[in-house]
C-alpha cells in the first residue's frame, strides 16, 4: 500500500502534503473564512441599522415597560417599572416553571418508567399506550390543549371548588391557598430550622464512618426527620407560634389574599411535565433493565433485604445509566418553557422577548439577551448535572 | 384414578399442565392477579380505563357529526350541542390542512412528492434490495427532486413558497431539516473529534449554542434579525431562512448523537484502519462512519422525530402550517370554538406519522443488529 | 475537513444565490412581480380570515385586492403574508410585504420608532370592554379587581394599564396571542372582562353562543385609528397607498358604486371624471394606468360597499357605520380632494 511519494518541485505543494503543515493551514484557512464571514455580517448590520435609522444600545432597557403583567410572584411589578425589570420577572418565572416542571417530570417519569416494568400486563400496556401517544404529538399541542381544557372544564370563581376548610379554593382563576404570614419571633424558628439541617448532615456524616468502622447502622433517616421536626416544634411552641395564616376570600370578581397556582402556569407546567415525563420514562425503564439480575442475587445472597438491595446496588447502579440522559430532558424542559408564550404566560420570551419587543421595535437587542440567558440557564444546567455525573459515577479502584 | 399407580418408574405419559396455568384463565391469574397488590391495580386500571374508554367513544365516534354546513347545523344534530364532535369542521377543510394554497390543477405534484418520499425512506434504509445503489443515490437526490416538484421551474408551472401550507408545509419543513442535517451533523461530529484545536473550538461553540437556546428563539431571528444580516438592499425568502434555522438546529443534535456513536467505537477499529494505510477520508468512509453511523441509528431518528414535531414552532411567527391554519381557520364566523376536533385531528396526524417513524426505527435496528 | 470547508462554501454560494436584490422601488416590484404581496394578520374574523378552500377575505383583505386592482389592474393578484401581531412590522421591514393593511394602530412610536409610513385611516375604533350581564357592571369604572383578558402584541394592554393605574383601581391582565383564544377564556370565565377594539368587542360578541347575555361596556379608552402602513424611504409608493385608500372614499362620497361605475365613466362632474381617468392624467401622476381608480371601485367597490360586505349590519359582525360614516352622515371618514 504504501507509495514512495511524489517528489514535487513545487514547496506549497509540499507543505500540503505534510500531514502537520497541513493541518496549520487548514486551521487557518478555517479562521480566515470565518472572520470574514463575521466581519461581513458585522458590516451588513451596522449598515442596515443605519438605512432604518435604528440604533444599537441597550439603553431602552430603562425606559418604563408601561405594560402589566399578571403573574410576578417574587418582585414587585407595576407598570411604571423598566423593561430590564419586567425582564427579570420573565426569568424569574420562566426558572420557577423549569425548576417545577423538571421536579414534576421526574416522579411521572420514574412512575411510568416503573408501571411499564411491571408484572401486571394492564398497568404496563397503559403506561405504554400513553407514553406512546403523548411523546409522538408535539408539546405546543400539549401545552394548547391542556389550557382550553383547564379554563373550560374548571368552575369560574364564584362557583370554585372548596378543596378544604374554607381555604384552599380550585377554580379557573388559578387554585388559592392560604399564605403564611410570619409574625415576630419567627427568625428565631428559622434559626432553629438551619441549626436542625446542619445538626442533621453531621449525624450523617458521622453515622455513615461508624457504620464503616463497625459495622453498626443506625436508622438515619428516622432519627433526622425526628430531628428536623422536634427542634424547630419546639422552637416554634416556645416562641408562641409566630405564624398566622392569610386565607383566600371572594371578594368581588376574585379572590383576594392567599397564594394562587394561575391556570397559565398550571397548563405550562403540566404540559412540560407530562411531555418530558414520556422521555424520562423511557430512560428509567432502559436504567433499570441495564442493572443485571446477577446484581440483586448477589445482593440477595448476601442476604440484604429486598427495600436495601433497591436502595444500595440497584438505584446507585441504574442512576449511573440514568443521570446523563436525564440532564439533557432537564435541559429541554426549560427551553421548550419557552412555549409558554402560546398561552400567555410571562416568561422572558413573552416579556422581553416579546411585548418589550413590540413596544420598543429592538428586534436585535431584544433577542441576544434572550438568547443569552437561554445559554446561560443550559450551560448552568449542564454543569450542575456533570458535577452529579461526577458524584455518583463507578469509581475503578 | 387408581390406575395411574399401575405405571413403572419413569413410564409415566406427561400430563397437559394444570388448566389454571395455561390458556386464558393462566394468562389472567399470571398477568393481572398475581399479588394482592396486583389485584388491586388491575381494579384501579379497569375502573380507569372504564371511565375514560365509553365518554370518549361516545364523544368521538357514535355521537359526532360528519357532514354539516356550519357549526349550528353540527349542534343540531346533538342531543344536545357541544355533546360530541363535529368533524364536518375538519372534513370540509380537509384539502386546505392537506395541500395550503398549492394550485389546484398541480396538486399531482404534491401527491407524487409524498410518494417519491416513502420510497426514498424505504429504498434507501431496506438492507437487501436490488440496486442498493441505486437506491441511495435516488434517496440522496430525493430532497432536490420534491425542491423541483413543489417550487416547479424547469417545465413546471412555478409555484411560490408562499403557496405552501398546513400538511404539506409542515412536512417540507420537517424533511428540509431532516436531510441536510445529516450531512452538516456529521461533519460537525467529525470537526468536533478533530487533531486541529482551531476547527474543534468552532464546532464546539457552533454546537453548544444551537443546543443552548430554544428553537422559537433562533425562529425569532430568523424572522427578524435575519435581514440585518444580509447585504443592504437584498431580501431573502422567510421560509428559506426557516429551513435554514431548523437544518443547523437539528444539525447540531444529530452531531451529538454521531459524535456518541463515533466514541462508541473501539480505538481498535481506528488503529487497524491506520495500520492498513488507509487516509484520514478513506479510514472514516469505510471503517469508522458505517459502524458509527449504525450504532447511532435510534438517536438519529429520534432527533428526526423530534425535528417533525418542532416544525410546528413556525407557526408563532406567523407561518401557516398545519396548526397555523387550523387556527386561523377557527376565525371562520361558521365555525367558531371547534378547537377540540382541530387539535385532536393534528395530534393524530402526529401521532401516525411519528409512531410509524419510531417503529420503523426499531425493526431496521434490529435488522442492522450483526452483534457476535 | 476539506468537506467541511466545501460545505461552507456551497452554503455561502446557495445563501447569495437565493438573496435576489429587492427594494429599490417597490412600485417596479410589484409590477414585475406580477402580485401584492400585504402583510395581513393569521385570522380575525370580519377583517381578514381564509375560507375552505383557502381563499382570503375581510375587511382589510379587500383594501389589498383594491392596491392590487390600482397597481396591477386585477384584485385577484394578490398574496397574504400572514403575520402574528408581533412579527408584522418586521415582515413589512423585511420587504417581505409590499403593504400592511392588517388591523393596525397608528401612534407615534410606529411612525417614528419603528420606522414606518402611515397613510390616513380605514376604520376608526376605540378600545371597548365586553362582560357578562348577569354581573351587574354598568360601568368600566365598576371593574376595580376584575380578570381582563387582553390580546397581546397590540396597543390595547398599555391603553389598559394607563386606564386603570389613572383610575386607581387593581385588574389581573390575562394576555393571550390570539383572538380564538381570548374567546375562550372569556367563555369559560377565566376572566370577567374581555377588552379590545370595539370593532373586535362586536365580532367577538356575535361569535358567543347567546350574544345577548353580554354587552358592551360605554367606555371607550382609548383612540385607534387603524390604517395602512409602508416602509420609509420610498415615496411614490406611500403616495399610492395613500390615494387608493382616498380613491374609495372619494368614490362613496361621490355616489360611484361597482354597479354603476360605467355610467358615471360619462358624467359631467369634473371630479368624478377624474377620479375615474376620464380627464386629466392623475393615473400616470402616481406611476400608474389612467383607469387605476375605476379598477378599483369595478373590481372591488367603494369603501362603504366593502364596510358592508364585510362587517357592516348585515354580515355576522353587524357593526354600525358610527364614527367610519362618510363626514358628511355624520362620521369620521373623509378624503382629501381629487385635484
Amino acid at each position: 500500500m504504501i507509495q514512495p511519494a511524489p517528489s514535487t518541485s513545487n514547496p506549497l505543494l509540499r507543505l500540503w502534503r505534510n500531514q502537520e503543515s497541513r493541518g496549520v493551514i487548514i486551521q487557518i484557512l478555517t479562521m480566515v473564512v470565518l472572520f470574514a464571514f463575521m466581519a461581513a455580517i458585522a458590516r451588513n448590520v451596522v449598515i442596515n441599522l443605519e438605512a432604518v435609522g435604528k440604533e444599537f444600545s441597550f439603553g431602552f432597557l430603562l425606559w418604563p415597560a408601561a405594560y402589566d403583567i399578571g403573574f410576578s410572584p417574587f418582585l414587585e411589578y407595576t407598570n411604571q417599572s423598566t423593561h430590564l425589570r419586567a425582564a427579570v420577572v420573565g426569568l424569574l418565572n420562566t426558572l420557577l416553571v423549569a425548576f417545577w416542571g423538571c421536579i414534576l417530570a421526574t416522579m411521572l417519569g420514574f412512575i411510568l418508567g416503573i408501571m411499564r416494568l411491571s408484572s401486571n400486563w394492564l398497568v404496563s400496556k397503559i403506561s405504554y399506550v400513553y407514553v406512546e401517544f403523548l411523546r409522538n404529538v408535539p408539546i405546543l399541542i400539549h401545552i394548547l390543549a391542556i389550557y382550553s381544557i383547564v379554563v373550560t372544564l374548571l368552575p369560574p370563581a364564584k362557583k370554585a371548588i372548596n378543596v378544604g376548610a374554607d381555604a384552599f379554593f380550585l377554580s379557573n382563576r388559578g387554585f388559592y391557598v392560604p399564605s403564611p404570614v410570619f409574625e415576630d419571633g419567627a427568625t428565631f424558628v428559622g434559626i432553629v430550622i438551619l441549626i436542625s439541617i446542619t445538626l442533621v448532615f453531621f449525624f450523617k456524616r458521622w453515622a455513615h464512618r461508624t457504620q464503616d468502622e463497625t459495622g453498626k447502622i443506625y436508622p438515619v433517616l428516622w432519627i433526622s426527620i425526628a430531628i428536623l421536626i422536634a427542634l424547630p416544634g419546639i422552637a416554634f411552641l416556645a416562641t408562641g407560634a409566630p405564624l398566622s395564616w392569610d386565607i383566600p376570600v371572594l371578594k368581588g370578581f376574585n379572590f383576594k389574599g392567599g397564594m394562587a397556582i394561575k391556570p397559565e402556569f398550571l397548563a405550562l407546567w403540566l404540559g412540560l411535565s407530562m411531555y418530558t415525563a414520556c422521555f424520562i420514562a423511557e430512560i428509567v425503564r432502559a436504567g433499570i433493565v441495564a442493572v443485571s439480575h446477577g446484581q440483586s442475587e448477589a445482593a440477595f445472597a448476601l442476604g440484604l433485604r429486598p427495600n436495601r438491595t433497591l436502595q444500595l446496588i440497584i438505584i446507585p447502579q441504574a442512576l449511573r445509566v440514568i443521570v446523563p440522559p436525564l440532564c439533557s430532558q432537564y435541559l429541554n424542559l426549560t427551553k421548550n418553557s419557552s412555549l409558554a408564550i402560546a398561552i400567555g404566560y410571562m416568561d422572558i420570551t413573552a416579556t422581553l422577548g416579546g411585548i418589550s419587543l413590540m413596544q420598543t421595535g429592538k428586534e436585535m437587542e431584544t433577542m441576544l439577551i434572550v438568547m443569552g440567558v437561554y445559554l446561560l440557564i443550559s450551560l448552568l444546567i449542564s454543569a450542575f448535572m456533570n458535577w452529579f455525573n461526577h458524584r455518583i459515577k463507578l469509581t475503578e479502584r | 384414578m387408581s390406575e395411574s399407580s399401575h405405571y413403572a418408574p419413569g413410564t409415566h405419559p406427561d400430563l397437559p399442565p394444570p388448566a389454571r396455568t395455561t390458556g386464558m384463565v393462566g394468562w389472567v391469574r399470571g398477568n393481572l392477579l398475581s399479588s394482592p397488590l396486583n389485584v388491586a391495580l388491575t381494579l384501579l386500571s379497569i375502573w380507569l380505563l372504564w371511565s375514560i374508554l365509553p365518554p370518549a367513544i361516545h364523544w368521538l365516534f357514535t355521537e359526532a357529526v360528519w357532514t354539516a354546513k356550519d357549526r349550528k347545523e353540527c349542534w343540531a344534530l346533538m342531543d344536545a350541542p357541544r355533546d360530541a364532535a363535529c368533524w364536518a369542521f375538519i372534513r370540509g377543510s380537509f384539502e386546505l390542512f392537506v395541500y395550503g394554497w398549492f394550485p389546484e390543477p398541480e396538486r399531482w405534484r404534491v401527491n407524487l412528492t409524498f410518494i417519491l418520499f416513502i420510497a426514498a425512506i424505504f429504498g434507501g434504509l431496506r438492507e437487501n434490495i436490488p440496486g442498493k445503489k441505486y437506491w441511495l443515490i435516488f434517496a440522496a437526490a430525493y430532497p432536490f427532486i420534491a425542491a423541483w416538484l413543489l417550487l416547479g421551474g424547469f417545465g413546471l408551472e412555478p409555484v411560490g413558497t408562499n403557496k405552501l401550507g398546513g400538511i404539506l408545509l409542515t412536512l417540507v419543513v420537517a424533511v428540509t431539516g431532516i436531510a441536510f442535517s445529516l450531512p452538516i451533523g456529521i461533519a460537525l461530529a467529525l470537526g468536533r473529534r478533530s487533531k486541529l484545536p482551531a476547527l474543534r473550538g468552532v464546532c464546539v461553540i457552533f454546537i453548544e449554542f444551537i443546543r443552548g437556546v430554544p428553537l422559537i428563539t433562533l425562529l425569532f431571528v430568523a424572522s427578524t434579525m435575519l435581514t440585518y444580516f444580509l447585504p443592504p438592499g437584498s431580501t431573502f425568502d422567510l421560509l428559506m431562512r426557516v429551513l435554514i434555522m431548523v437544518t443547523l438546529f437539528a444539525s447540531a443534535y444529530i452531531a451529538e448523537v454521531v459524535r456518541g456513536g463515533l466514541q462508541g467505537l473501539s480505538a481498535g477499529q481506528y488503529e487497524a484502519a491506520d495500520s492498513l494505510g488507509l487516509s484520514y477520508w478513506r479510514a472514516h468512509q469505510l471503517v469508522i462512519l458505517p459502524q458509527a453511523l449504525k450504532i447511532s441509528i435510534p438517536g438519529i431518528v429520534n432527533t428526526f422525530i423530534g425535528s417533525f414535531k418542532d416544525s410546528v414552532l413556525v407557526l408563532i411567527i406567523g407561518m401557516m402550517d398545519i396548526l397555523g391554519l387550523g387556527r386561523a381557520r377557527l376565525n371562520d364566523p361558521d365555525w367558531l370554538g371547534l378547537a377540540p376536533e382541530l387539535y385532536i385531528f393534528i395530534s393524530l396526524f402526529f401521532f401516525i406519522s411519528c409512531f410509524s417513524m419510531s417503529r420503523y426505527s426499531l425493526s431496521l435496528e434490529k435488522k442492522l443488529h450483526t452483534g457476535h | 475537513m476539506r468537506q467541511k470547508t466545501t460545505a461552507v462554501l456551497s452554503a455561502a454560494a446557495l445563501v447569495l444565490g437565493m438573496a435576489g436584490t429587492a427594494q429599490a422601488g417597490t412600485l417596479e416590484d410589484v409590477q414585475s412581480r406580477g402580485v401584492l404581496r400585504c402583510v395581513v394578520s393569521t385570522g380575525i374574523a370580519g377583517f381578514a380570515q381564509p375560507d375552505a378552500s383557502g381563499v382570503w377575505g375581510g375587511f382589510d383583505i379587500d383594501f389589498c385586492r383594491a392596491t392590487a386592482a390600482a397597481v396591477l389592474g386585477d384584485a385577484g393578484k394578490i398574496e397574504a403574508v400572514t403575520s402574528t401581531g408581533k412579527t408584522r412590522f418586521t415582515k413589512l421591514n423585511a420587504g417581505e410585504g409590499d403593504v400592511l393593511w392588517r388591523n393596525t394602530t397608528i401612534t407615534f412610536s410606529r411612525d417614528v420608532g419603528v420606522k414606518l409610513r402611515f397613510h390616513g385611516v380605514n376604520y376608526y375604533d376605540g378600545q371597548g370592554f365586553m362582560v357578562k350581564k348577569s354581573l351587574g357592571v354598568s360601568s368600566a369604572s365598576e371593574l376595580d379587581g376584575a380578570s381582563v383578558c387582553i390580546q397581546t402584541g397590540t396597543t390595547t394592554e398599555l391603553n389598559l394599564a394607563d386606564y386603570f393605574s389613572s383610575n386607581g383601581m387593581k385588574y389581573e391582565p390575562v394576555t393571550i396571542e390570539t383572538n380564538d383564544e381570548a374567546r375562550q377564556n372569556y367563555e369559560g370565565d377565566r376572566c370577567d372582562v374581555y377588552t379590545t377594539d370595539a370593532s373586535g368587542l362586536a365580532s367577538t360578541r356575535s361569535a358567543l353562543p347567546d350574544p345577548d347575555a353580554h354587552m358592551v361596556l360605554p367606555e371607550i379608552i382609548s383612540k385607534e385609528p387603524l390604517g395602512p402602513a409602508t416602509r420609509h424611504g420610498d415615496d411614490q409608493w406611500s403616495d399610492i397607498v395613500t390615494w387608493v385608500l382616498n380613491a374609495t372614499i372619494t368614490a362613496e362620497e361621490l355616489g360611484v358604486t361597482s354597479s354603476n361605475v360605467d355610467e358615471m365613466k360619462g358624467s359631467n362632474n369634473p371630479e368624478v371624471r377624474r377620479l375615474l381617468g376620464v380627464d386629466g392624467s392623475q393615473g400616470s401622476e402616481l406611476g400608474l394606468s389612467n383607469d387605476w381608480a375605476y379598477q378599483i371601485i369595478k373590481q372591488v367597490g367603494n369603501y362603504g360597499e366593502i364596510f358592508e360586505r364585510n362587517i357592516g349590519v348585515n354580515t355576522p359582525l353587524g357593526i354600525a357605520r358610527g364614527l367610519n360614516a362618510l363626514w358628511t352622515d355624520g362620521g369620521l371618514i373623509y378624503s382629501p380632494p381629487f385635484r
